[in-house]
C-alpha cells in the first residue's frame, strides 16, 4: 500500500497563548512554538500502522516553506520511508482550494493508494482532504477513527459521528481520509531520531515541477481571504475569583453547595 | 441575487436543531432571503417537512433509495444534479456536514468556508463572515468571493431560527431531476457507544478534566476530588486521545451530552464540540492556568490557577469539611 500523508506545521497550542499583534490584525507570531498539526501526527502513525501489517511506503508531503521541513523530518524519524517539500512563492496565500489543488497536482505525480489527512488544522477548516478527493474524483471519508485494509482493493472504516457512536462503512481504494485524533498512540520521537534522519534528502517541487496554473493558487487564486485577527468583545463573561487560594476554594465549595451540588 | 439553499439533516423523521437555524443564517446573509430547504432521503423521512414550514417558505425533497441514509458522496452527487450555479448552500457544522461540504464546493465551482459562526452580510459579491481559529482563542473576518456561490458549513447553536414563521410554504418533489446513484463508500452500519462503569449523565456535580491534567498519573487528583464530592470524574477529548480516561467519559459532540448542576472545567480550554456536550444551562467553574482560555467567556466563575495544585487542596479542604462535621 503506497500511502501520502498531508501534513501541515502549525503553532502549537498547548505550548503557546495565541495573542493578537500590535496593530491587533495578526496573530504575535515570532514568539510561537510551531510543530506539526496534532491530528496529522496521528495520520502519520495511522500510515505507519498500516504499512506495518500489509506492506508499503509512507510519503509525508507538506506546502509551506524551508522551515516546514523540520515537521517532516520529524515524522520521517517516525518512520515515514520519505518527506516532500511542496514550495514556490506562488503558493502564499493559497485558500483551502488552492491547497488541495497544490496537493492533486502532487498525488497525480506518483501512484498512491490510500491519501490521509488530520481531521483539522489549528488554523484550517477541516476543508483540504474532502476537496483533495472531490478534485481527484476519490471517494472520501472525514472523522476516521479505525481503519481495516479487507481483500479487493477496499477499506472498512469507522467515522466517529454524534454522541460517541461509531458509522462503519466500505469505502474503495484509492482513497482520501480524514483521521481523528485518537486513534491511535502516535509513537514517541527522540532527538536520536531526527538526527538520525537529518541528512537524508527531503526533496522540493514548486509550481513548474508541479504543472499548476498560477491563477488556481496563491493570493490571486484565493477566494477565500482572512482579512483580521481578532478577539471577540466578551459577553458576560466568567465573574473571576481573584482571592488567594485558600479563598477561591472556600468559595467554589460554598457555590457548589449553594447550586444544589453537594450533598 | 444569489438564491439560498439550507440542507437538512435529519433522522427518524425529526429534523435536527440546526434546520431552524439555518434559516436564520440565510437571513443574515440577505435580509430578504427565502432560502429553500433541501430534504434528501427514503419513506417516512419525509415526515420532517411539516416542522420545517416554521422556517422555509420553500422545501425540495429528493426521495431515492440510495439516500435512505446519509451517505455525503451521494448528497453531493445529488446537490450538484439540482442546486443552479452561483447558488449558496448552507450545511450544519457538524459530521455530515464536515463529510459533505467542501467536496460540495468543488463540484459546484463555488467557494467554501467551514464553521461559520457570524455573517456581516453580502458586500456585492462578498461574502463577509466570522469563524475562529486555534480552538477558539482567536476569531477571524473571512471575505469570499460569491459570484460563482458558496458553500458554508453554519457553527450549531451560533444563529437564531426565525422569530415568525414564513405565510405559507410550498414542497417541490425534484426526484425525477437525481436518477441512479452510486457511491465509492457504502454505509453497512452503525455501533451504539459502549456505557462506562460510571454514567456521567446522571450526576448533579461534574469534576470536568481536560489537558490541563497533563498526565495519566494526575488523574486519581480528580478522582479524589469527585469522591469527596459525590461527584462524578468527566472530562474532555484529549484526556480521551491520550487513553487516561474511557470513551463513557467525554463530555461534548462526539462523546456524552451531560445536564449536571454543577460543571467544573479544570484544565479545559472549552472548545465548541466540548461546551456542545452541556445542556440544561448548569452552573460552570471554571479553573485554567491560562487567563486567556476560552472557558473563560462561557463560565459563570473563573479561576486562574493550576488545577494540579489546586484540586488537591481542595479534597484537602472537602475532607477537613468532613472531619469536622463527624465530630
Amino acid at each position: 500500500m503506497e500511502i501520502l500523508v498531508c501534513a501541515r506545521r502549525v503553532p502549537d497550542t498547548s505550548e503557546n497563548e495565541i495573542q493578537l499583534n500590535s496593530a491587533g490584525n495578526e496573530i504575535e507570531r515570532d514568539e510561537l512554538v510551531y510543530s506539526i498539526n496534532e491530528p496529522d501526527n496521528y495520520a502519520v502513525e495511522e500510515a505507519l500502522q498500516i504499512a506495518a501489517r500489509v506492506g508499503g511506503n509512507v510519503t509525508v508531503v507538506t506546502v509551506g516553506s524551508e522551515d516546514d521541513e523540520e515537521i517532516l523530518r520529524r515524522e520521517m524519524a517516525m518512520g515515514a520511508n520519505h518527506g516532500v517539500l511542496l514550495t514556490d512563492e506562488a503558493f502564499a496565500g493559497s485558500d483551502g482550494r488552492g491547497l488541495a489543488a497544490i496537493l492533486k497536482a502532487f498525488v497525480q505525480k506518483g501512484i498512491y493508494d490510500l491519501v490521509l489527512t488530520g481531521v483539522q488544522a489549528e488554523d484550517g477548516g477541516a476543508q483540504v482532504g474532502g476537496m483533495l478527493a472531490a478534485m481527484l474524483d476519490w471517494p472520501f471519508a472525514s472523522l476516521v477513527n479505525a481503519i481495516e485494509v479487507l481483500d479487493g482493493r477496499k477499506l472498512k472504516i469507522t467515522r466517529e459521528i454524534e454522541g460517541g457512536n461509531k458509522e462503519i462503512s466500505e469505502i474503495d481504494l484509492p482513497c482520501v481520509l480524514s483521521i481523528q485524533t485518537g486513534i491511535n498512540e502516535p509513537r514517541y520521537v527522540g532527538m536520536r531520531g531526527i538526527r538520525a534522519v537529518a541528512s537524508l534528502p527531503v526533496p522540493t517541487y514548486g509550481l513548474s515541477e508541479l504543472g499548476i496554473d498560477t491563477a488556481s493558487v496563491g493570493e490571486s487564486g484565493a477566494k477565500v481571504k482572512r482579512v483580521d485577527y481578532f478577539v471577540p468583545a466578551l459577553g458576560k463573561g466568567a465573574d473571576m475569583l481573584d482571592g488567594s487560594r485558600e479563598e477561591n476554594i472556600d468559595k467554589v465549595l460554598e457555590l457548589v453547595a449553594a447550586k444544589g451540588g453537594l450533598k | 441575487m444569489a438564491r439560498i439553499f439550507c440542507y437538512i439533516a435529519h433522522k427518524n423523521g425529526v429534523a435536527d436543531d440546526s434546520a431552524a437555524e439555518l434559516a436564520g443564517a440565510a437571513r443574515k446573509i440577505n435580509p430578504a432571503a427565502s432560502p429553500i430547504a433541501i430534504v434528501t432521503g427514503f419513506g417516512a423521512g419525509f415526515d420532517v417537512c411539516a416542522a420545517l414550514r416554521t422556517s422555509y417558505s420553500e422545501i425540495w425533497t429528493i426521495s431515492n433509495e440510495a439516500l435512505a441514509y446519509p451517505n455525503a458522496e451521494l448528497v453531493r452527487k445529488t446537490l450538484v444534479k439540482v442546486v443552479p450555479p452561483g447558488s449558496i448552500v448552507l450545511v450544519a457544522h457538524e459530521h455530515f456536514g464536515i463529510d459533505l461540504a467542501p467536496g460540495l464546493s468543488i463540484k459546484l465551482n463555488s467557494c467554501f468556508v467551514s464553521d461559520v459562526l457570524g455573517i456581516d452580510g453580502l458586500d456585492g459579491n462578498s461574502l463577509n463572515v466570522v469563524r475562529q481559529e486555534f480552538g477558539g482563542m482567536v476569531s477571524t473576518h473571512v471575505r469570499c468571493e460569491v459570484s460563482s456561490g458558496a458553500v458554508l458549513t453554519i457553527r450549531p447553536g451560533a444563529f437564531k431560527p426565525l422569530d415568525t414563521a414564513p405565510p405559507n410554504c410550498t414542497v417541490v418533489d425534484k426526484s425525477a431531476e437525481v436518477g441512479a446513484l452510486t457511491a465509492g463508500r457504502r454505509y453497512l452500519h452503525t455501533i451504539a457507544p459502549e456505557s462506562g462503569a460510571v454514567d456521567i449523565t446522571k450526576h448533579a456535580v461534574l469534576v470536568s478534566i481536560g489537558r490541563g491534567i497533563q498526565e495519566k498519573d494526575n488523574v486519581p487528583i480528580a478522582e479524589e476530588l469527585a469522591a469527596e464530592l459525590g461527584a462524578a470524574v468527566s472530562c474532555s477529548r484529549p484526556v480521551v486521545d491520550a487513553k487516561w480516561l474511557e470513551k463513557a467519559r467525554q463530555v461534548g459532540s462526539s462523546g456524552k451530552t451531560v445536564k449536571p448542576k454543577v460543571y467544573m472545567a479544570c484544565g479545559i480550554s472549552g472548545s465548541f464540540q466540548h461546551l456542545a456536550g452541556l445542556k440544561g444551562n448548569p452552573f460552570i467553574i471554571a479553573i485554567n492556568k491560562n487567563p486567556k482560555a476560552p472557558i473563560f467567556q462561557v463560565a459563570d466563575v473563573g479561576i486562574v490557577d493550576d488545577i494540579l495544585e489546586f484540586l488537591p487542596e481542595m479534597t484537602a479542604k472537602v475532607r477537613e469539611m468532613h472531619t469536622v462535621a463527624a465530630k
